[in-house]
């Protein structure tokens, strides 16, 4: 993992430092809220529906035991005694008083942690893949490029006031955990014929009201140009992105309003342009970066564990949980395990201090001491023996962090909604609980096969709901909550952006709405086919008319 | 609204008369009948890829933000510095508010038109941040030259 030297530690307790000052500012009248708002959104804090929330910022969803504890520690000092996960492998706390936000800070200081470009129209928290360095599949580790643009990007001056919010998300595996194909940019780590690894760079993907798959602009990008070439991507961005329409500002529509081809060539042409190696960083300060990023020291071990084997022969539960919360590893004799944060009738993302806790102690006896958050708002212990299995199994138990349902129908995707935020036209979590408790049966859930439901409370989409298997979004009717629902997105690397079916429906009506959906996916599936894969193959039709029939 | 300048690596009100401004349309249409002007003012949605040929002679160069959230203008004043080797004056005229001026400083600026009552407090932010992850227009020596300046002193 990386670890703050003097530079990064110093840059982070003048941020506080500064931050206090704003706020003593505002507690002292010297400011008032409406001058206050842009200080507080450039370092996270938001003022919600009832309360002040403040986003923190897990750069590339990587967090050690120590952080996952000063997390906690947060929760329950100056919380309610939990936080929430996001879909940006953030962290929120939803409860502070605004005048302990500055020991927030200091306490996320002291564990090398901040909320520094959670908000605002800056460029955001990098994203990644949750089992990078651990991944079967990936050609390298992303995370060491992912700290390269948190650090290039942290108070960039020129690019603090773009047109809009900006978010960059990184894979290295051919199989997409990081949804790059819908992100403002999106970088895949990749080898060419030659042998030679580079990004492949996505520009203009994103949900909201207008919702694009990103194109690719540049099919390969020497990786030591990383920085340039994205310090090129945003000053065409600062410079030519619209700023008279908020819901035009994002670069997506810039990018489809110039064509990608053109696009692409305003980049090129800029980039040629620049003094790289003032930008780009040398060869030094990439080894560096990366060496933090080495493997943990795994033991040689055979592939398969014979323990393992014997308590998955003994154990249905466990055996169940393996086969929907374990991932392969590339090191032999060990395994990634996902725990989930969804459990029947929960709010999805919702950790409680005690189980933070729990999962660090976990994380520091059997996975090297790392966690990782994911974009769909779950947790991974990246490196844990296959001997070791049963027992973390039992330690998540004990904590009620062992549902056994990764990617399947109740591992859903909700965004605060109504209970929290300001812009929301629903509620999504009352819906994801209950469509969680609609199919609380784990076995038929696990018959499923993977499905993907994501819930957003407005057309902002931070419940991805545009990509979901089936998506569902809430909408105003005449001041009454209703919820439209899509079929067939997908995140992933064969991203797509759902089809609307039917008008809205109610609250109750969306429950019986997905029950029919997956009714009517269950009656028409071949073989094992993914629901994904159905609905492609059959269309909206049998689906609609499953729909209708019983309305 | 008060104008201040680098003194020494200071920020401070400066006292002087105001430049004579043109606009880069009116000076681009007719050069001639503004001889006399010592500003150049350059609107924040103006492309500045020929802008070479203008600026030999002005001292100043302004240019706009108006709202302190419409950044172009970061971008436009790197390029004059950093591209086109601007050396004159580069001014911020519009909202400009205590917490921005350390990013327009960052990215060539050096006079600013400060919207705020509090000049002391606006130079005071300017210290808020003894490193800088990267390089602009200010010539300070981004953290990773740093890192490699240390690392090959030791
Ligand atoms: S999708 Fe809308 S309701 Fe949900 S968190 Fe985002 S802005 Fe709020």
């Amino acid at each position: 993992m990386y670890r703050y030297d003097e530079f990064d530690a110093t840059l982070v307790a003048e941020r506080v430092a500064q931050f206090r000052g704003q706020v003593a500012r505002r507690l002292s009248g010297e400011l008032t809220e409406d001058e206050f708002k842009p200080l507080r959104l450039m370092n996270g804090l938001y003022l919600q529906l009832h309360a002040y929330m403040l986003r923190v910022a897990i750069p590339y969803g990587t967090l050690s035991s120590k952080q996952m504890r000063k997390l906690a520690f947060i929760a329950r000092r100056y919380d309610k005694g939990y936080g929430h996960f996001t879909t940006r492998q953030n962290i929120q706390y939803n409860w502070p008083a605004l005048a302990d936000t500055p020991d927030i800070l200091d306490a996320l200081a002291e564990a090398e942690m901040h909320a520094i470009q959670t908000s605002g129209n800056c460029i955001r928290n990098v994203t990644s893949d949750q089992y990078a360095g651990a991944a079967a599949d990936e050609v390298e580790d992303p995370r060491p490029y992912a700290e390269m643009i948190r650090q290039w990007s942290t108070f960039h001056p020129e690019f603090s006031f773009l047109p809009r919010k900006f978010k960059i998300a990184v894979t290295a595996s051919d199989h997409d955990r990081a949804a790059v194909k819908v992100h403002d940019i999106g970088l895949r780590l990749y080898r060419n014929d030659k042998g030679e690894a580079g990004f492949e760079v996505i520009v203009g993907g994103g949900l909201g009201r207008t919702p694009y798959v990103g194109h690719a602009i540049r099919k390969f990008l020497p990786k030591e140009h990383l920085l340039s070439y994205l310090e090129a991507i945003l000053r065409v961005y600062n410079l030519q992105g619209r700023r008279d329409n908020i819901y035009k500002a994002r670069i997506k529509i810039l990018v489809n309003a110039e064509g990608a081809d053109n696009f692409a060539a305003m980049v090129e042409k800029e980039w040629a342009a620049m003094k790289k190696t003032d930008i780009d960083l040398p060869r030094e300060e990439i080894e560096r970066i990366g060496a933090y990023f080495a493997p943990p020291a795994f033991e040689t071990l055979p592939e398969e564990s014979a323990s393992l084997e014997e308590q998955r022969r003994r154990d249905p539960d466990f055996a169940r949980w393996l086969r929907t919360n374990m991932a392969a590893h590339k090191t032999p004799g060990y395994a990634i395990v996902n725990v989930s944060l969804k459990p029947v009738g929960g709010v999805p993302g919702d950790i409680s201090d005690g189980q933070m806790e729990a999962l660090a102690d976990l994380a520091e006896d059997y996975s090297f001491d790392e966690i990782r958050a994911t974009h769909e708002q779950n947790l991974v212990l990246p490196h844990v023996r296959k001997d070791d299995l049963c027992a973390v199994w039992s330690g998540l138990k004990r904590a009620d962090l062992a549902t056994p349902n990764i990617g399947l129908v109740s591992d859903i995707i909700a965004c605060p909604g109504l209970d929290y935020c300001t812009l929301a036209n629903t509620r999504s979590i009352p819906i994801a609980q209950r469509i969680s408790e609609r199919f609380a049966d784990l076995g038929d859930q696990e018959s499923l096969g993977e499905l993907k439901i994501k819930i957003s409370g407005c057309i902002n989409a931070c419940g991805h709901h545009h990509v979901g298997h089936i998506g569902i979004l809430g909408v105003d009717k005449k001041g009454e909550e209703f919820y439209q629902i899509t079929l067939g997105g997908s995140g992933a690397e064969d991203a797509s952006l759902g089809d609307i079916v039917g008008r809205g429906l109610s609250a109750d009506a969306t429950i019986d709405a997905v029950e029919k959906i997956v009714a009517c996916y269950r009656a028409n599936r071949q073989d094992n086919e993914r629901f994904l894969d159905a609905y492609r193959r059959l269309g909206a039709e049998p689906f609609k008319e499953a729909l209708y029939e019983a309305a | 609204m008060k104008l201040l300048k680098f003194n020494a690596g200071r920020l401070v009100p400066a006292l002087e008369e105001p430049p004579v401004e043109v606009s880069l349309e009116d000076w681009r249409a007719n050069p001639q009948a503004h001889a006399g002007a010592t500003a150049l003012k350059i609107s924040n949605a103006a492309p500045l890829d020929d802008i070479a040929g203008d600026l030999s002679g002005f001292s100043v160069v302004i240019l706009a933000f108006p709202g302190f959230k419409d950044g172009r203008a970061y971008s436009q004043a790197r390029l004059l510095r950093e591209r086109f080797g601007y050396t004159g004056e580069v001014r911020a005229c519009g909202e400009i508010l205590r917490d921005q001026i350390f990013f327009m400083a960052r990215c060539g600026f050096d006079a600013f038109e400060f919207s705020g009552a509090d000049a002391d407090s606006a130079a005071a932010a300017l210290k808020d941040f003894s490193h800088f992850y990267q390089a602009a227009a200010d010539g300070t020596a981004p953290v990773w030259r740093r890192r490699l300046a240390r690392a090959a002193a030791a």
